[in-house]
């Protein structure tokens, strides 16, 4: 992803479909390659010059991988984005079981491509999506340009129009915005309010998801979400949150997620960070969510 | 009008007004592209021009055909990707000595190696214009320019040699003030079959002026320059009193005409003619024209092959792909 920065903010700004797949690895430069860590995601949410917003997703497991790509690519062939869809090291090397899909039920990506030349206008928005129109080379009376230069809000020829830079800025922010509207309700997991909110995505998964049923079962009431989409974040994710009285952010880096979620949603949290080339150990996710939940010991 | 699709100049000019400075070559270049475009007899939305980053880079937003201002030195990754694609499209690459040579110098000798069927028109000025005059891997050397205040201290690249070592198929140069010759030669890169690769020195006239003067003034290029012909012994001066000849060592030597002239010729499997012309410097004749072109399957051609053949051995069956391989079933 590091290499392909200057891609991505070129496929932003044309405004068609790309997905980029990153296996996170130690980090920075070559870091710890082969060894697992989740510290790309501020150079996922925010690593480009200008405004760039792309939405990012998280896949939660080797099997989630095939899922989360279909739902990265429906992202990115509506929207006309790039979409970053992370992995990391504990994914790309783990293995399961994974239960194989009913193609006839996989969900159906329209990519409405244009044909009509009546009336084009290349930067012209879907009202709903803001998408713009996707016209591919070899479509008679279609022929237009697209490139990295500022672009007009409607002809999308070059401009330095200064309105509408700021106009194309903000709505190039809005359309990703637009695409949490498409999210379906956050799962949660375990108890529905309580002690402590377990926030936690990528490979922590099975980790985190052990340690809930080992506290729950020593009587803390905890939930958990793990979360899918990285940006944006669920609409639904401050009020889940605001059931329990702490947060609880483990994380395979410094603390990226915790300061994500406190700049987009002004919510506080607590880190449990851990940055050795390694996935947590249960009981270092168990320990954290017992130190946030005192009534633990009393029930035990 | 031209052609069975009865095209025309004025259908290729875009409605965008032209963004180089007075007086710039790229003007000449771009009048000619679209005069030589309806010869083509492409529908013109079947073409794309695809380019990086600098001046020379505006190129695709004066086209009236489709079109991504891509990258720095990365258009010939864009266009590969267009080609392997849609290979029924005809992509134009348009480059510059700076965007092509320096950071997207991989990506161009790598798009010549795979002979990929792209149109690569090169716009050498020898400068950085569109960043205002510093050192571009085609300065000179020891030229002064205001990141090199006291001259470069590294050798340019010669762009043709580059390409010709690269295992380009079709390497040809021309000059932006001699039209009637860029447009035969774009005609040629336009008929080739798979990477044509074309070298056009194009004078910047803010800031590096006069840079081809010394050979491309009309009162001095007859003896200067070298006008390729396949099939045609290699003459020049005012009255091709002049040729060339293989003298000791192998060099290409220059001596009267009539004792002894080599014969052009372009379609020659090895590199050595092409190599030795090419390598060409100033008080030498540098070579105009096609240096090499021949005929090699393109890389686009054979991908398609290779999938077609796949798919004639085994249809594409995705529940059968899911199914095969370590799969079992859970009982109840």
């Amino acid at each position: 992803m590091a290499l392909k920065t200057e891609a991505i903010g070129l496929a932003l700004m044309i405004e068609l479909p790309l997905v980029i797949v990153v296996a996170q690895r130690g980090g920075p430069s070559t870091g710890l390659p082969t060894k697992t860590e989740q510290s790309d995601l501020f150079q996922a949410v925010y690593g480009r010059n200008g405004e760039s917003p792309v939405p990012v997703l998280a896949s939660r497991s080797p099997a989630d991988c095939f899922d989360a790509s279909i739902e990265a690519s429906r992202i990115a062939i509506e929207y006309r984005t790039p979409v970053i869809l992370l992995s990391d090291g504990a994914i790309g090397t783990g293995s399961e079981p994974w239960k194989l899909p009913d193609l006839e039920a996989l969900p159906r990506i329209d990519p409405r491509i244009r044909t009509d030349p009546q009336g084009f206008h290349p930067y012209e928005r879907d009202p709903e999506t803001l998408a713009r129109p996707w016209a591919l080379p070899g479509t008679k009376g279609l022929e237009h340009r697209v490139g990295g230069l500022e672009k007009d809000a409607l002809t999308g020829n070059v401009s330095y129009d200064p309105q509408n830079h700021e106009k194309m800025v903000r709505t190039r922010a809005e359309k990703v915005q637009r695409v949490a509207r498409t999210y379906p309700p956050t799962d949660v997991a375990g108890d529905r309010d309580g002690d402590v909110l377990v926030i936690s995505w990528g490979g922590t998964y099975g980790s985190v998801t052990q340690a809930l049923l080992d506290t729950r079962a020593a009587g803390v009431r905890v939930g958990h979400v793990h979360l899918r989409y990285i940006h944006p974040l669920p609409l639904d994710l401050p009020e889940i949150a605001a059931r329990y009285r702490n947060v609880l952010v483990p994380e395979l880096n410094l603390g990226q997620l915790r300061l994500h979620l406190r700049g987009q949603l002004g919510m506080e949290t607590v880190g449990l960070n851990k940055i050795q080339g390694k996935p947590f150990h249960v009981a270092e996710v168990r320990s954290a969510i017992e130190k946030l939940a005192p009534r633990a010991k009393e029930i035990a | 009008m031209t052609g069975k699709l009865n095209l025309a100049k004025k259908d290729f000019v875009s409605d965008q007004e032209v963004r180089w400075c007075p007086g710039c070559a790229d003007f000449a270049i771009l009048a000619t592209v679209q005069k030589v475009m309806p010869e083509l007899d492409v529908p013109k939305e079947n073409i794309v021009f695809v380019s990086g980053i600098g001046c020379s880079s505006r190129f695709p937003y004066y086209m009236n055909t489709y079109g991504i201002h891509g990258i720095h030195g990365r258009a010939p990754a864009i266009a590969t990707g267009l080609k392997m694609a849609r290979p029924e499209l005809t992509v134009f690459v348009v480059t510059g000595d700076g965007d092509g040579l320096s950071i997207g110098g991989n990506h161009l000798i790598h798009a010549l190696r795979r002979n990929v069927d792209l149109k690569i028109l090169l716009f050498d000025n020898r400068i950085y214009g569109l960043t205002k005059g510093q050192a571009s891997p085609t300065s000179e050397l020891g030229k002064k320019t205001k990141s090199t205040p006291y001259g470069t201290v590294d050798r340019p690249f010669n762009p043709l040699t580059l390409a010709l070592g690269a295992g380009a198929t079709f390497v040809a140069r021309s000059v932006a003030t001699d039209v009637a010759h860029l447009a035969q030669v774009l005609r040629r890169a336009a008929a080739h079959k798979g990477a044509a690769f074309v070298h056009i020195w194009q004078n910047c006239p803010v800031f590096n002026d006069g840079a081809f003067d010394s050979w491309s003034e009309r009162e001095v290029r007859d003896d200067a320059l070298l006008k390729l012909e396949h099939g045609k012994p290699l003459v020049f001066g005012k009255s091709k009193e002049k040729a060339l000849r293989i003298g000791d060592g192998c060099r290409l030597e220059t001596g009267p005409v009539g004792a002894y002239a080599l014969i052009h010729d372009e379609t020659r499997d090895d590199l050595a003619l092409a190599m030795a012309l090419a390598a060409l410097e100033p008080p030498s004749p540098q070579p105009m024209g096609v240096l090499r072109a021949v005929q090699r399957p393109t890389v686009d051609a054979l991908a398609r092959q290779q999938e077609d053949e796949a798919v004639r051995k085994r249809a594409p069956d995705l529940k059968a792909l899911l199914h095969s391989g370590d799969v079992w079933t859970v009982g109840a």
